[in-house]
């Protein structure tokens, strides 16, 4: 397909290895035990309401949201909480997680868990945000952002339209596409809702071209449903990146250190657009997700929906067992994903796929000198110079980071990816951008 | 349970590596090498071996003994040096002063600055230039194209087009008059006049370019904005005066032009980090080896205007830097 829209600046094209995109959704039966870490949220962890012996049913509020950046933790299963502990969870770091014993399947009143497409929405633009709150509702696509917040514009801003990033750039991860297919209708429900709730009448569903059966299929369904428009992008990593489809779908640049509704643009992604049609027309809370479980070696490629808080290896004995050559596992994509310390941990509301290599793709390049070449530079979508930042991170020049834009990063990873020496720009960028932040959270105490 | 590696984001990586870089380059230099040892026979045999041989020892000797670091002549680096060093020489050049360049071409071109990835001057034409101004006479007398060629000694020599250019405007000559004497187009464009050992094929320099192109082991900026400023520059100046200036496809086709242009300005080390300073680069080398070739006591400037752009690559990095996301936004 030529003419398709796609962002200027930088990007790459990995191989896209979406081995998994055949695989429907399957429900994975539930585990013995789960672990909910009350930190799923970017922002403040929340607060435990249960106590060890409760008893619990599945939807229920364990743990609420404390301060504005924060988000409501419900019970995905039915049981008895055992312990209210520190467990490591997908960074590895020991968090706050309420253990729950898994006894039947039992739901609290209210929730509908029928199938049934339920179109009306009579609800108000405040009770949709408060619904949307209530339930927990982050933003799937990795970042995990309080979804509510999204929808509160601030004073004397105006939101135009409403992108929804059905993008998946990251190689490997196929569990937007599965939704796409799978609840084309729910997911135009919830991105009609989400309209009303930002009072906008455009929607645009930024899809790559490398999933064109679900370009076309919710390209038909979309008829039915006004304002939503599916606009197909060309294949190109870091597409998926907010600024990167605002750019690509609108033509915009959000400038520097500003939000998206600076140009009046919000983006939320598919699987939290499928999330708030549960909340607001299912009554459902966030406790389940569609995860990818993918790899090379991996015997059953799949994409599972999950209920928060089970453990990861179920999930990979589910998809075959681990193979015996493993030798990383990655929650997430292989682009941005972070590689697990251990299977135990359990998949959270950030958990897009488990991703494992072999023994021989976890190897990284051998690093050699920086020959100069360039391709860091014409790779980097965000138009900043990474071999420099690299350089300045690596002899500690902190103070000269800032001025050669290292906050304005996303750790998209693309320079490492084309850096013929292996050199771990990232690595050292990611150095350079905490040392930074350390740098400016100083002087603005000051 | 095995252990699991974990390490930071990306866990997946181009299969591109500077070996791959050097090795594609070196293949891309295949068909110019092969046409010189067509036209020079067992002399360019002979020198290309010296000076591969004598910059990978080099390299050796200073990494092990010197430095007493990793050992890295297998990297393609020195290899490319080498070729391109001989390449830059006169096919019947006394095998010693091969070997002299090489070891300052490697040692003080690119070693003394920490090795590969760290020069600031393309370390080839180091070798060339301290060989230029050592041994002037030795560097400008070119033997005359003999296919196939095995005599290695007493070798037929000539001048090159633009020295026969340069010294017939010297002494007054009309143009038609200097042009009776030169190789026809065909035969520069093909590689059958005198001049450095790989600098005379356009053809096949210009196949070995493309090549690395489609390879995207070199972007188009360098070669085009270099090869374009001289087209231009030189069009100009015999529009001017058709009766005093050789015509652009001339100085195109002759000296080290096409050598330079695809090969030794696209150094990535020595060349700038972004596009818009390439081609800042590539205009740059573009003038000053016109105004060497028309204005300069050197019938020849693309060596000398190479390594004076590399002189300005930190200014043009500093001069260039990209636009940074969202900075300086006109949204329309």
């Amino acid at each position: 397909m030529k003419g398709l829209k796609t962002f200027s600046r930088g990007g790459i094209h990995p191989p896209e290895n979406k081995i998994s995109e055949n695989a429907s959704i399957q429900v994975l039966s539930l585990p013995p035990t789960v672990y909910i870490p009350v930190a799923q949220q970017l922002g403040a962890p929340a607060t435990p309401v249960v106590a060890k012996g409760d008893k619990v049913k599945a939807g229920q509020l364990i743990a609420k949201a404390s301060g504005f950046i924060s988000a409501n933790i419900h019970s995905s299963v039915s049981g008895t909480v055992v312990k209210i502990d520190d467990n490591p969870d997908t960074s590895g770091y020991p968090r706050k997680s309420i253990v729950i014993n898994v006894e039947g399947d039992e739901w609290i009143e209210g929730v509908d868990l029928s199938t049934t497409l339920v179109k009306e929405c009579h609800l108000s633009r405040q009770e949709i945000i408060d619904r949307i709150s209530q339930m927990g509702v982050v933003g799937l696509g990795g970042a995990t952002f309080p979804a509510h917040i999204k929808f509160m514009v601030p004073q004397g801003k105006k939101a135009e339209v409403l992108l929804v990033n059905g993008v998946e750039c990251e190689p490997y991860l196929t569990s937007d596409h599965r939704l796409m297919l799978e609840k084309g209708d729910e997911l135009l429900v919830g991105i009609t809702i989400q309209m009303k709730a930002l009072n906008v009448d455009r929607a645009i569903i930024g899809i790559e071209a490398n999933k064109p059966d679900a370009i076309a299929h919710l390209s038909s369904l979309s008829q039915q449903y006004p304002g939503i428009t599916v606009a197909p992008l060309k294949v190109k990593y870091p597409q998926g990146g907010e600024k990167q489809l605002i750019e690509a779908v609108t033509k915009k640049e959000v400038p520097a250190g500003k939000l998206p509704i600076d140009v009046g643009a919000v983006v939320v992604n598919v699987g939290s657009s499928f999330a708030v049609y549960e909340a607001v027309q299912k009554n459902k809370p966030l406790v389940e997700r569609v995860v990818t479980v993918t790899g090379r070696s991996l015997r059953k490629p799949s994409n599972f929906l999950v209920r928060l808080g089970t453990p990861v290896k179920a999930l990979i004995e589910a998809a075959g067992g681990l193979p015996s050559d493993t030798g990383k596992v990655v929650n997430g994509g292989p682009m941005m994903g972070k590689a697990l310390l251990s299977l135990d941990v359990a998949v959270t509301k950030g958990t897009s796929g488990i991703l494992l290599f072999s023994r021989e793709e976890s190897a990284r390049k051998p690093v050699l000198s920086c020959i100069r070449c360039a391709r860091c530079v014409s790779a980097c979508c965000m138009g900043l110079e990474p071999y420099l930042l690299a350089v300045l991170a690596e002899k500690g020049r902190f103070d000269d980071c800032e001025p050669s834009f290292i906050m304005n990063c996303i750790e998209c990873g693309s320079c490492h990816f084309v850096c013929p020496s292996g050199r771990p720009l990232l690595d050292y960028i990611r150095v350079g951008k905490t040392e930074t932040g350390r740098l400016i959270r100083k002087r603005a105490s000051q | 349970m095995n252990l699991l590696t974990v390490s930071g984001s990306p866990h997946v990586h181009d299969n591109q590596s500077v070996q791959k870089i050097m090795y594609g380059v070196v293949l891309s230099l295949m068909p110019a090498l092969l046409v010189s040892f067509y036209f020079f026979g067992l002399n360019a045999i002979l020198l290309m071996l010296t000076v591969v041989i004598s910059c990978m020892v080099a390299e050796f000797v200073i990494q092990k003994y010197l430095i007493k670091g990793p050992i890295t002549i297998f990297d393609g680096s020195a290899l490319i040096t080498g070729i391109l060093l001989g390449f830059n020489l006169p096919a019947h050049l006394p095998l010693w002063m091969v070997i002299v360049g090489s070891v300052v071409a490697i040692g003080i071109g690119k070693m003394t600055f920490g090795g590969l990835g760290k020069n600031p001057f393309n370390p080839a034409l180091v070798g060339r230039v301290f060989l230029m101004i050592s041994f002037p006479v030795h560097m400008t007398t070119y033997p005359v194209p003999a296919p196939l060629s095995t005599q290695t000694v007493d070798v037929v020599t000539g001048a090159t087009p633009l020295a026969i250019f340069k010294e017939g405007i010297s002494r007054g000559a009309g143009i038609n008059e200097i042009m009776a004497d030169m190789p026809g187009y065909l035969d520069m464009f093909i590689g059958k006049i005198g001049g450095s050992l790989g600098e005379t094929s356009a053809m096949m320099l210009l196949a070995g370019g493309i090549f690395m192109l489609i390879k995207k082991i070199i972007t188009w900026h360098v070669p085009v904005a270099y090869l374009g400023t001289v087209a231009i520059f030189t069009g100009i100046m015999w529009l001017v005066d058709p009766g005093q200036n050789a015509s652009p496809l001339f100085h195109l086709l002759t000296g080290g032009l096409m050598l330079g242009a695809f090969y030794m300005a696209t150094d990535m080390v020595t060349s700038p980090m972004t596009h818009k300073g390439m081609l800042i680069f590539g205009i740059g080398c573009g003038l000053i080896t016109v105004v060497i070739r028309l204005f300069g006591a050197y019938p020849e400037g693309v060596a000398f205007s190479i390594l004076i752009m590399n002189a300005f690559v930190p200014l043009i990095n500093r001069s260039t830097k990209p636009r940074p996301f969202g900075k300086e936004v006109k949204n329309g």
